[in-house]
């Protein structure tokens, strides 16, 4: 069975169709991209998946359930026990140290354990800005913070809205060395991007135009 | 770790490294906790204030003859024993007796007019009290209808005989007077029945009517409170003979009344600060939740239940309401002692029950003011709040 299946999703604004009948499927410990203009559905797309959103239309099933029918008390308990998320602008808690913050996620999650934190930000790179505030760490930084915090639970899958849009290359290639490293860990990775560049480390790409999926390739040379 | 030490430090983090905000909202909890635990303070303390207030408000015992005779000083003086001394502020006895002035009748009263001024305090005197035999304290209406100022003199005379049965007995001359010259020391201002009087010193009423150690009544200011005074009430009347004693109930009857409109307008103002309070909080917290939302959202993105969010904000209002109400204890009690200082010019007992009390109350209020404004905070959509607002 398929980890994610999209059926005939839709997500209508008034007038406008943010997503139109989309349908796909990714299966565990798939790496997939997603690509596409500006409005074009993505974080919409995201939203869903990643049980914050429902679909107008279609369902969504995510390892079973059928997150389009489930009720918000659900949607919060799968989304913690199951889904790391990395949104597209550094959403860090303003008042707590990086440390902090990735402990945040593990206190709703389960249990907080600083240790384990510090290893989640060493693994990122930032085990000497552990006790710095966001406004205190660079931009780069915080997003790293993000992805600590998102891969503390060990979700089954890691859910990644432009994960490298506002990072320099450096930054972008610690990033991508992270994804690589939670795939062979055999950890789901949907990352939405602009990068062509980061889109080709995936397995498979595909493309939302105007809410619709319009190409999907295949990445050849992907390496293991 | 234990989660309840994440809670801690998450909420703790959020009061020290967000001050200027939080600082606003425990200064509305300081300050309310401060007038309520002053105010309270002063509510429990006013019935001791007023208590030593109204005592240097006038005579609160009275002895009279028990058998319908007149009193003796040496009767006065064996009731007066019964008196812890330190407890007697002032006894002052009076004797009553008709005369005439200018052949208008009156009533002349004898006192000492030492003890007058302790038992009766608030008299005003228009002029001098009378410091030596042959000046008299005359009172406002007499003055008024005689037409005298301090400083003139005026002739009071007593009949000998008894009142003469019949006008005719009355009109057939010599009779058996004595008359007595008295310089009007002062004019007495009382607003009370003491206005119909003259008042002249003991040794000068004896000589006028020939008549020694003779009282009516005695006036006695006690420094007790009712239960004691009672009880010295009881005992006199009981055990000494002749001479029954009484409490003043004009006095301690307004007492309580003025107690009792005092304490509910105390309890009037905490109420007010107490709902003042509490809309500034709601407010201050209102403002805190618009300005988290996307804290909130945040949170909830990683798994927050709205119940967890929801404590989380309690819990830091809760702390910021025990902040608030240990320091509101503290202030309050400077607050009262100030105000005592001033109004009553004694200092008042701290009580360390006050703290607790204040503490909880104002955790009470604080929690009562936050759960609109944390309801709010979990009307957050997450996916809205992260597309970047
Ligand atoms: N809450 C909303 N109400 C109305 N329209 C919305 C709402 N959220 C998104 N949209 C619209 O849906 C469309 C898709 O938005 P979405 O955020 O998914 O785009 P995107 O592909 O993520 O774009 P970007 O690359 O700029 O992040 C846009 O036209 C947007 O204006
Ligand atoms: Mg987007």
């Amino acid at each position: 069975m398929s980890l994610l299946e999209i059926k005939n999703v839709s997500k209508i604004y008034g007038p406008l169709k943010a997503l139109d009948n989309v349908n796909l499927t990714v299966e565990n410990g798939e790496w997939l991209a997603i690509m596409g203009p500006s409005g074009s559905g993505k974080s919409t797309m995201m939203n869903i998946i990643g049980c914050m959103d429902k679909p107008s239309l279609g369902e969504v099933i995510l390892d079973g359930v059928d997150i389009a029918k489930e009720s918000g008390k659900k949607l919060t308990e799968i989304r913690r026990d199951k889904i790391g998320l990395i949104f597209q602008q550094f959403h860090l808690v303003n008042y707590l140290t990086a440390v902090e913050n990735v402990m945040v996620s593990q206190y709703y999650h389960s249990m907080p354990d600083e240790k384990e934190a510090l290893e989640a930000l060493e693994r990122v790179g930032l085990k000497d800005r552990a006790k710095h505030l966001p406004s205190q760490l660079s931009g780069g930084e915080q997003q790293r913070v993000c992805i600590a915090r998102a891969l503390i639970n060990h979700p089954e899958i890691i859910l990644a809205d432009e994960p490298t849009g506002n990072l320099d290359e450096a930054n972008e290639n610690i990033v991508i060395d992270i994804f690589k490293q939670l795939h062979r860990q055999g950890t789901t990775l949907i990352v939405v991007t602009h990068d062509p560049e980061v889109a080709e480390v995936a397995q498979r790409t595909v493309v939302l135009e105007h809410g619709r999926l319009v190409n999907e390739i295949k990445n050849e040379g992907f390496e293991e | 770790m234990k989660k309840q030490t994440m809670f801690l430090r998450m909420i703790t983090a959020s009061l020290l490294r967000r001050r200027s905000r939080m600082l606003v909202a425990l200064l509305a909890i300081a300050v309310g906790a401060t007038i309520l635990s002053g105010l309270v303070t002063i509510y429990y303390d006013v019935p001791r204030q007023m208590g030593e207030q109204f005592r240097s408000y006038g005579a609160n015992m009275i002895f009279t003859s028990s058998n319908g005779k007149k009193l003796s000083k040496s009767e006065i003086d064996s009731a007066k024993k019964k008196i812890n001394n330190s407890q007697l502020v002032g006894a002052a006895p009076y004797r009553y007796e008709n005369m005439t002035v200018y052949e208008r009748p009156l009533m002349a009263a004898s006192t000492d007019f030492d003890e007058a001024q302790k038992t009766s305090p608030y008299w005003r005197v228009d002029g001098e009290w009378p410091s030596a035999e042959g000046q008299a304290l005359v009172g406002q209406e007499i003055a008024a209808t005689l037409e005298v100022k301090a400083g003139d003199t005026v002739t009071l005379v007593y009949d000998l005989d008894e009142a003469p049965a019949t006008a005719d007995e009355a009109n057939k001359g010599e009779r058996n007077q004595n008359s007595r010259d008295f310089t009007v020391a002062g004019i007495l201002d009382t607003g009370g029945n003491e206005e119909k009087y003259i008042f002249i010193s003991v040794p000068d009423m004896e000589a006028l009517t020939g008549k020694t150690d003779v009282f009516d009544m005695t006036e006695l200011s006690v420094s007790a409170n009712r239960d004691e005074l009672e009880k010295y009430a009881d005992t006199i009347t009981k055990n000494v003979d002749g001479v029954s004693a009484r409490l003043v109930k004009r006095v301690t009857q307004s007492e309580n009344t003025v107690l009792s409109k005092l304490q509910a307008l105390v309890l009037l103002v905490t109420v007010i600060v107490l709902l003042l309070t509490m809309i500034c909080v709601a407010t201050t917290m209102m403002a805190v939740v618009t300005e988290r939302r996307k804290e909130v959202g945040l949170r909830k993105a990683l798994g927050a239940s709205n119940k967890s969010i929801i404590f989380e904000f309690m819990g830091e209002g809760l702390l910021l309401g025990a902040i608030g109400g240990l320091l509101g204890s503290v202030c309050g009690f400077i607050f009262a002692q100030a105000v005592s200082m001033n109004v009553f010019n004694s200092s008042i007992q701290f009580h360390w029950v006050l703290i607790p009390i204040t503490i909880i109350v104002s955790v009470l209020v604080t929690g009562l003011s936050c759960l609109l404004p944390v309801r709010s905070a979990t009307d957050v959509d997450p996916a809205l709040v992260l597309k970047g607002e």
